[in-house]
């Protein structure tokens, strides 16, 4: 028989290994997004990135133009265009599903935005194409297009705002609520002044999440915005934004073309590490605040 | 391979290790850190061999934290540090390289909340006997029998040891647990307020188990109830909180502690004048 | 609704006013979000549902999947999620425990591996899909196949995996621990005896919570299992996952809308399924565990 002791030696040795392999799979990822980078950063260097005349990439980083401006605009346009619309409803939604919704109706409403969180992004993309793009042809334009994505950004990030800051709001103590309300503070006056304020790291904690998520969002967007490759001039224009153009390209790209789509992603991903870790520190600073 | 077990009953004392003649725990200038602040300090005791030795004294002044030590649970809580010479049985149990298990093993625990797994009344017992290398079926029928008579829970339960530990109630709970910690025959039984959560009969009923332990066990019970430890304690320690920290102001023989206390503070505090 | 909270009616004026607006912007928030679940959902339904026979089922696609069914579909999606599952549950259960049980002895361990497993978790997933590519399908030569895609989808299920599994264990309370450490009890017997089993309810909503988040995914599957229609011979075979058949149905596929909301249909039952199933777990388990006293 063997001993417990070494027993539990080999145990503890396979938990090590499976929990720091979990923790290594970042830096492997990091290291192999660097590494595939690197022939492109070092063929078309960064600067051609922006000054080249248009996005035409070749496998050899002479012959091809690189400029990735307008699908970094796009996706900057489709994030902004999406958090700015969620945001509010989602803040709506939560101070409804907290304050406001009769008894009877909390309970399937969460579950409604539950449901919501849930839909995998390929069907919302689907949804966007067959339902939504046709309805905004009708306002000119090919109906695919910026417009489009925002409002579906819009969909698939609301449920994350909405649960997160409903976290937010629930968490509020009590007390202060009891307090402002025996001071006879209108129900308004209560959330705006002492629910809201005291709520704001989890509501913040929810839009730079949201935020992130439209940023790296892939499918809902290359099926409905057109995946033209241009600064938009309008709403109603086509654009193809980074995450859509490595899943459009990346099939067929070899050299410098394929080293170039894992610059950008790389640029997206060190974009949405930033985020989880201004949240991170975001949310150390708000608990030793609270704590303190 | 695990040691094999010490017959249940009456440990010879031949057998304890070498350490004191009479004191089964030695502890010398104790201290308890949480994440730095100090629980307590500077105890240090003797517990004589075989005796029930009571600890009493307000909340917070770092009673269960010192039984704790005694069987390195301390080990579990996290940003605690703990300092000072501990010996059970003259063993050193502060060295690094103290089994634990085998310390375990010798030193049971019994809790404030009842805590049987969430397994049947027999497997309770069994788990930890097989993990002490118990295995024979016959022999292990046999302990479990024993331990669970000598609480007298043998004939509340014969009929449905296979039955969840969970139903039974909290005082049948209880003195599964204590069976479950007998069953390991250990030398030293840690109490920390065993009767706090149960109704005053099956209080009665733990308190004259405790009483039925002298002898064989070195108990060191942690109480609330000054009328307890009055009741079954040899030797009581009274500890008092001065600046939130710990501190050990008297021990004595029972009866001198509880009639004619050195401490003023030990005398307004069985007198309920103070805590 | 809390009762203390004032009721809108009793303030006057323009507090009043302001309170009413309030209250009305709140409502409509909700209106406008149930509106839009209602449409999606509608819809869905409506042109979904009545494609969903037995056939459409157990036969195979035909013309590039506009007509036919979706059988070597479902076998590749469900190859890719066992695949997915074999490789991430060992490792996920692993740190779990780890994080939950070691939390006092390895301390750094357990914080570098959270902090890296929160940024983990925000890596949009098409990154995922060039890590997949770049490492399982050309580093370590697999090609487009249902191996890579499972393995990348395991590398992108792993931080929820591995923090809902640690949460499964959290809920089992500490009594159990501290009788089992004061018995001497060895902590693998702890585990397996006590421990695992006390906490298999919440282990197994947290294991189909990764499971509905490998189905939801598409991106991260179009360059590592690939689109290959065929029925799979083997995991080194590429294979199309149901998601990218609705992509690539409603994009590439002139008239393909049709089986693409039944394929749609078919994922959001398969997701539904799975977390009615957790949910009944979680519930059953309440009702049926009692805690300690």
């Amino acid at each position: 028989m063997i001993s417990p002791q070494r027993v539990d030696a080999t145990l503890l040795a396979a938990l090590r290994i499976s929990a720091g392999l979990a923790g290594v799979l970042l830096l492997i990822i990091f290291f192999f997004m660097a590494a595939e980078s690197w022939a492109g950063l070092r063929d078309i260097g960064p600067l051609r990135f922006v000054l080249d005349a248009s996005w035409h990439p070749e496998p050899a980083a002479a012959n091809g133009s690189f400029r990735i401006t307008a699908m970094v605009a796009a996706t900057l346009a489709a994030t902004a265009g999406a958090v700015v619309l969620a945001t509010p409803l989602a803040i709506g939604a939560a101070l409804f599903l907290r304050f406001y919704a009769p008894p009877g109706l909390a309970g399937p409403f969460k579950r409604i935005v539950e449901l919501l969180a849930g839909v995998p992004s390929v069907v919302y993309g689907f949804w966007g194409l067959v339902v939504l793009v046709p309805l905004l042809a009708t306002l000119g334009g090919p109906g695919q297009s910026l417009l489009a994505g925002i409002l579906i950004l819009t969909l698939m990030i609301l449920p994350t705002i909405t649960l997160l800051a409903h976290a937010a709001l629930v968490s509020v103590p009590p007390a202060y609520l009891q307090a402002a309300a025996a001071l006879g503070m209108s129900r308004w006056t209560t959330i705006r002044s002492v629910a809201l304020p005291a709520a704001r790291g989890g509501l913040f904690t929810g839009i730079v999440l949201g935020t992130g998520r439209a940023a790296g969002e892939t499918m809902a967007v290359l099926m409905v915005c057109g995946n033209i490759v241009q600064l938009p001039d309008s709403l109603l224009a086509p654009v193809r934004t980074l995450t859509a153009n490595i899943a459009l390209e990346m099939a067929y790209a070899l050299g410098d073309h394929r080293a170039a789509l894992f610059v950008s992603g790389l640029v997206l991903m060190l974009l949405v590490t930033g985020l989880v870790l201004a949240v991170a520190r975001l949310d150390a600073s708000s608990g030793r605040f609270r704590h303190g | 391979m695990t040691p094999p077990l010490l017959p249940m009953r009456h440990a010879p004392s031949a057998l304890l290790a070498n350490g004191s003649e009479q004191h089964a725990i030695e502890l010398r200038n104790l201290c308890v850190c949480y994440h730095g602040k100090r629980a307590f300090r500077d105890i240090s005791l003797a517990v004589p061999r075989g005796e029930i030795t009571a600890l009493i004294g307000p909340s917070g002044c770092g009673k269960s934290s010192l039984l704790q030590c005694l069987n390195r649970l301390t080990d579990m809580i996290p940003g605690c540090h703990v300092e000072g010479d501990v010996r059970v049985e003259g063993l050193n149990i502060m060295d690094p390289a103290q089994d634990l298990l085998t310390l375990r093993r010798h030193v049971g625990m019994l809790f404030q909340r009842p805590n049987p797994f969430p397994l049947s009344i027999r497997r309770n017992i069994e788990l930890p006997l097989r993990e002490h290398g118990v295995i024979r079926k016959p022999e292990l029928r046999a302990r479990i029998e024993q331990v669970l008579d000598d609480v007298g829970l043998w004939d509340e339960v014969r009929d449905r040891l296979d039955s969840p530990a969970l139903a039974l109630s909290g005082g049948q709970q209880q003195r599964l647990c204590l069976a479950r910690a007998l069953a390991l025959a250990p030398r030293v039984l840690l109490m920390d307020e065993p009767c706090s959560a149960l109704d005053p009969l099956a209080s009665a009923k733990i308190e004259e188990l405790i009483v039925r332990l002298r002898g064989q066990y070195t108990v060191l019970i942690v109480t609330h109830n000054l009328g307890q430890a009055r009741r079954i304690a040899d030797h009581t320690g009274f500890f008092w909180t001065e600046d939130g920290i710990g501190r050990l102001v008297e021990f004595a023989p029972t009866h001198t502690l509880f009639n004619q206390p050195q401490d003023p503070r030990t005398r307004a505090y069985i007198r309920g004048e103070r805590g | 609704m809390d009762d203390w909270l004032p009721a809108s009616g009793r303030t006057r004026g323009r507090t009043a006013a302001a309170d009413r607006t309030a209250a009305g912007a709140a409502w409509m928030c909700a209106v406008i979000v149930t509106l839009a679940f209602g449409w999606i959902a509608a819809d869905l339904l409506w042109h979904g549902l009545s494609r969903l026979t037995p056939g459409f089922l157990f036969e195979m696609p035909q013309l590039s999947g506009r007509a036919g069914g979706l059988a070597s579909i479902i076998v590749s999606t469900l190859a890719i999620l066992a695949i997915c599952l074999a490789a991430a549950v060992p490792i996920g259960l692993g740190a779990a425990i780890l994080l939950a049980e070691y939390s006092r002895s390895d301390r750094r361990l357990g914080r570098f591996v959270r902090r890296s497993l929160d940024v983990l978790a925000g890596v949009p997933s098409i990154v995922f899909g060039l890590f997949g590519n770049a490492f399982f399908c050309v580093y370590l030569g697999m090609g487009f196949s249902l191996l890579a895609g499972g393995l990348t989808l395991a590398c992108m299920v792993l931080p929820l995996l591995i923090r809902s599994l640690e949460q499964g264990l959290r809920e089992v309370p500490d009594d159990w621990r501290n009788a089992a450490a004061a018995l001497g009890m060895s902590k693998a017997a702890t585990l397996r005896s006590i421990l695992l089993p006390a906490a298999l309810p919440g282990l197994v909503v947290g294991l189909v919570l990764g499971m509905g988040r490998a189905l939801a995914e598409t991106a991260a599957l179009l360059f590592t299992s690939g689109y290959v229609m065929r029925m799979p011979g083997s995991v080194m075979d590429s294979g199309r996952a149901l998601s990218i058949h609705i992509f690539d149905l409603s994009m590439n596929v002139p008239g393909g809308t049709g089986n693409a909301y039944g394929a749609a249909v078919v994922l959001l039952l398969m997701l539904l399924t799975v977390n009615l199933l957790a949910l009944a777990i979680a519930r059953r388990w309440q009702l049926t565990q009692p805690g300690p006293l």
